[in-house]
């Protein structure tokens, strides 16, 4: 490969000339100068059917002159020889000298029409349909569309809720025959499960026979379906899409850290969908990190922090909380004190996590691993979002989990006599509900109960994905940023304050008030990260120059 | 398939049916070797594949199939040092209503089309070969299966065909009961064993990126019976058939109000719209009257009794002269009939008489291009179901004034604005059929005293 930069053609577009690199698609051209060309069919990480005809342009390539050269009008520029025939944008690259009319008498007719074609058999049921809020087929209406309908048929009848596969339902009568749903299964998700049935107005979207849309990446039909026809079988009908606040995070459901729009409204996490970012997700994201988020609103998490007297545990505010913890935890030497953190703590947790633990001045600390089969696609092995910036800021090493083993051990010979859990419970990492009682004293900061909070000394409840700022490292070591999308629940309180409290009444330090500020702290003393600030980071994340190597596939802890 | 076999009619000059109807003429090797048959090929196989597409091209042989496109030509985008396979496809899909030639050639002559295929192979150095027959023709390809078998056995098919090195192979395909998959890029797609959705053109012109993303040639049966002849007569002397640009002879298949329906060769051009319907066919039935024309299958303009068409032509002296003609004087050619607004298409001649509704003769028209439709791209889909919708509703007395209005826009909405030319089929006859009999169409809300469809001009634009 050679990196001389592709050559620049001269392209007309609506009289103006400009340069596009070869190769350009004169759908993306148009949108570069701001003559956004309308398309459903079209969607630039798939092949181009040219199906909806809805992105056809007048275009003309240079006339030539009898000497085989293009004639040369007034300004110095080619003459353009139009094509009588309208053409589609989306499945043609620019060429040079190429003219493009993307707003001509003859553009707007065929949008007009083709607009009108695609409403006729649609039952226009947006009062009741999801996407409507965020429906191309109701933008474009507004804009190409016409007011009336000379329509005074009966409507094709197609079929309807439709249990597509387990997690998407179709409305076939919504369906405008993109097959944009068609080509994500067979080109991104490599699982070739849809397809048309019948002919002419008649066709409709279904599996092929026998098969059902199960795939773990199912969910992106939804989000690429430009009409209500796929709807989340989730999210339907739970909230209209233009209540939605979102906010831009990333999934922590794996160490791809795929970029996500978070949805919310009054608090409440409706849905996250995929948000573009090629170094990462392309679009899409995987229905399995996509749609583990509905514990962020269980009725069962911890809302209060609360300390155990005479065996019953009662809330107890957060001074008292911090206070008992600082005080137990200080009574034991550092060998008698293990710290089992998360893997799924941001690099501001845990790098007041490696604090706490100095403080501490234990040796016996990790995270939990937690691996499952990686797909090829997005989903990776290491199903902890940010393994890297654990090893990074020295909360567990190359080997993650490794010294898990070591310390249940020290802690079934009375070696280790109190243990801090962050994020994690310890019946995962090896402990047994015996392990868990025999302690003398428990720490446990989290969201959710579990056998580790039933058995907790003081719980001290922290705050989901969805209500930290953050940032975190995944696989490819990119460095990304969580965002807070809802509140922090209750008087649960954000992971880093709690960290950052407990360090204080350790240490007596100074405070630190911004989680801009812990992340400079952290910026000074960890050298991958000198010079960044959390603002720098940005929405699309930041390439780790010299971003530690990613381990392969996390052992199992042997426990 | 029940044929009534009869005697030529004295206008016509049989060249690719000349064992159509023929006593004693029967289908096997034998027969064909008896008269002559696979000379051709030895022939050819002793010629430069070059020098046999140059002879096509001389010959001005334009495709039966319907757009009528220069034969040689197409051969030509074949690049003779092309490194991917060849292929050459067969078009034996003859779905376009009103057209029933190629059928007769397959089940009567069915060597015919072989000698001229592995000649077409030969000259584009196809190594492989498909005859995509239409599914509902089950006889005509177990015809031409044992045709096949047949010139293997006589290795004009195989390896080294003949002693001259050059190999090919050709399978029948059977169709997939569409229409759509005579259009060529749709029976590419039917042929790799996809839906049969016609391909965006660029980039997938057949040429180029075909079957197999190889480079294709696909011809219709009776294009493909030419070569042989071409190849026997020799381009230039073929070309003195019909009329400039307009060479050769062609089959016209005539149905309808006429007395003598039936297929008929006849040089192109060498006979008018007139002279078709009252000499060869016999005129119409007693007491009738001429109304209209469909001049080159279903889908083709349909053409008014009584129009005036202003015809150019090139005088003997290089100038050009116009003179008005009326629909029976028109020639029976791809350029006259595309001059007057309509098309030579697939050589289906519809002859209508004065008992004829025309609302009811487009709907039997758009009830066959709504089913049709594969639905692919938009403005077909939805077009071609509306537009039959709407005369449904005409003839069951529910027709409004602004019906005839709608009906030209929905066409003119389709036509040049889909992927494949099955958009302008549909539309063809919408857009003909209400401007030549517009009273008719209009005649029917007339009757029925409503007027408007909502009361509302449905042009407004939003706000």
């Amino acid at each position: 490969m050679s990196d001389t930069p592709p050559p620049l053609f001269n392209v007309q577009i609506d009289g103006v000339w400009h340069q596009f690199p070869k190769g350009t698609r004169v759908i993306e051209a148009c949108s570069e100068t701001g003559k956004f060309i309308p398309r459903y069919c079209y969607h630039k990480k798939l092949s181009s059917p040219g199906n909806c005809r809805m992105c056809l342009i007048e275009m003309g390539m240079p006339k030539m002159g009898p000497d085989r050269k293009p004639e040369l009008g007034t300004d110095g520029k080619p003459v353009i020889n139009w094509i009588p025939r309208p053409q589609i944008s989306c499945a043609q690259d620019v060429a040079d000298g190429m003219g493009i009319r993307t707003d001509s008498p003859m553009v707007r007719e065929c949008r007009n029409g083709v607009m009108e074609f695609l409403l006729i058999n649609h039952p226009l049921d947006c009062p009741i349909c999801d996407q409507a809020g965020e429906c191309q087929l109701q933008e474009f209406s507004v804009q190409y569309g016409t007011g009336g309908s000379r329509f005074l048929e009966e409507k094709v009848k197609k079929p309807k809720r439709v249990e597509l596969g387990p997690r998407v339902t179709l409305d076939d009568e919504r369906c405008i025959l993109c097959s944009r749903c068609i080509r994500f299964m067979k080109e991104v998700a490599n699982d070739d499960v849809l397809g048309f049935a019948s002919r002419g107005s008649h066709t409709y979207l279904t599996a092929h026979p026998g098969r059902h849309l199960d795939s773990n990446y199912s969910l992106n039909t939804v989000d690429i379906c430009p009409v209500g026809a796929l709807t989340s079988t989730d999210f339907r009908f739970k909230m209209r899409v233009w209540f939605l606040k979102e906010t831009k995070s990333i999934c922590t459901s794996c160490a791809t850290g795929c970029n996500t729009l978070i949805g919310t409204r009054e608090g409440i996490v409706y849905r996250q969908t995929p948000r573009e970012n090629d170094a990462v997700n392309s679009c899409w994201m995987c229905d399995y990190g996509r749609l583990n988020f509905h514990y962020v609103n269980s009725e069962d998490r911890l809302k209060a922090p609360q300390t155990r007297q005479n065996g019953a545990l009662s809330d107890t505010g957060w001074t008292a909380a911090l206070t008992r913890t600082a005080d137990a935890l200080r009574k034991f030497p550092g060998s008698e004190v293990a710290v089992i953190a998360s893997a799924r703590m941001t690099n501001e947790e845990l790098w007041l996590t490696r604090r706490l633990i100095d403080a501490l001045g234990t040796t016996h600390h990790d995270v939990v691993p937690r691996h499952g089969e990686a797909d090829k696609i997005l989903l990776n092995a290491d199903r902890n979002p940010n393994t890297l910036g654990a090893q990074l800021l020295g909360v567990t090493d190359e080997n993650p989990g490794g010294r898990l083993r070591g310390i249940v051990d020290a802690v079934r010979a009375g070696e280790i006599k109190a243990v801090v859990a962050l994020g994690e419970d310890l019946a995962e990492a090896g402990f047994t509900v015996q392990d868990l009682h025999g302690l003398s004293f428990l720490a446990a900061m989290g969201i959710l109960p579990s056998e580790t909070t039933s058995a907790a000394t003081v719980i001290l409840p922290g705050a989901s994905f969805a209500e930290k700022r953050g940032s975190m490292i995944n696989a490819k070591g990119r460095l990304q940023r969580l965002n807070r999308a809802v509140p922090v629940l209750s008087q649960a309180r954000d992971d880093w304050e709690i960290l950052r409290d407990l360090v204080q009444h350790l240490t007596g330090a100074n405070g630190v008030y911004l989680i801009e500020d812990v992340f400079r702290q952290m910026a000074e003393s960890v050298a991958e990260l000198r010079g960044l600030t959390l603002s720098k980071i940005s929405d699309m994340g930041i390439e780790l120059e010299d971003a530690p190597e990613a381990s392969p596939t996390p052992e199992p802890a042997k426990v | 398939m029940v044929s009534i076999a009869r005697t030529p009619h004295p206008r016509e000059k049989r060249l690719i049916f000349k064992n159509v109807d023929r006593p004693g003429y029967t289908p096997d090797i034998d027969c064909y070797l008896a008269d002559g048959g696979y000379e051709e090929l030895k022939k050819a196989v002793s010629m430069p594949p070059p020098d046999i597409v140059a002879e096509v091209k001389a010959s001005g042989l334009r495709g039966r199939g319907g757009a009528g496109f220069p034969c040689g030509a197409k051969w030509g985008f074949i690049k003779p040092e092309e490194t991917k396979p060849v292929y050459l496809i067969c078009n034996a899909d003859e779905s376009e209503p009103g057209t029933f030639k190629d059928r007769y050639i397959i089940h009567q002559d069915p060597h015919q089309l072989v000698e001229g295929m592995i000649i077409a192979c030969y000259a584009v150095k196809a190594r492989l070969a498909y005859i995509y027959i239409r599914g509902e023709f089950p006889l005509g390809a177990k015809i031409l299966e044992q045709a096949l078998a047949e010139a293997r056995a006589h290795n004009f098919l195989g390896k080294d065909i003949l002693g001259s090195g050059f190999d090919l192979e050709i399978y029948v395909h059977r169709g997939a009961g569409a229409y759509i998959c005579g259009e060529e890029t749709g029976l590419i797609e039917s042929l790799e064993g996809k839906r049969a959705y016609p391909r965006i053109k660029p980039p997938y012109f057949p040429a180029v990126l075909g079957l197999y993303m190889s480079p294709t040639i696909v011809n219709n049966v009776e294009t493909l019976c030419n070569v042989k002849h071409i190849l026997r007569m020799g381009g230039a002397e073929y070309a003195k058939m019909g009329r400039p640009n307009n060479t050769g002879t062609r089959v016209l298949c005539v149905s309808g109000d006429v007395q003598r329906p039936g297929y008929f060769e006849l040089e192109v051009g060498g006979i008018t719209m007139g002279e078709l319907i009252y000499d060869v066919c016999g005129g119409l039935k007693p007491g009738r009257k001429l109304k209209a024309v469909i001049p080159g299958g279903s889908s083709a303009k349909v053409l008014r009794a009584g129009e005036r068409y202003k015809m150019k032509s090139k005088q003997p002296d290089g100038s050009m002269a116009e003179r008005e003609i009326g629909l029976e004087e028109i020639p029976m050619d791809f350029d006259s009939l595309a001059a007057v607004g309509s098309m030579a298409g697939s050589g289906g001649v519809i002859v209508m008489d004065d008992t004829r509704d025309m609302v009811w003769t487009l709907n039997n028209i758009n009830e066959f291009y709504a089913h049709e439709s594969c639905g692919q791209c938009t403005p077909c889909r939805e077009g071609s179901l509306w537009m039959m919708k709407m005369t449904t509703r005409m003839l069951q007395g529910g027709g409004v004034s602004s019906d005839p209005d709608t009906l030209k826009s929905v066409a003119d909405n389709i036509a040049g604005r889909t992927i494949c030319a099955f958009g302008e089929a549909c539309a063809w006859p919408t857009q003909s059929f209400i401007a030549k009999f517009r009273d008719e169409f209009s005649g029917l809300a007339e009757r029925n005293g409503r007027m408007t469809n909502n009361g509302a001009p449905h042009t407004e634009s939003h706000p």
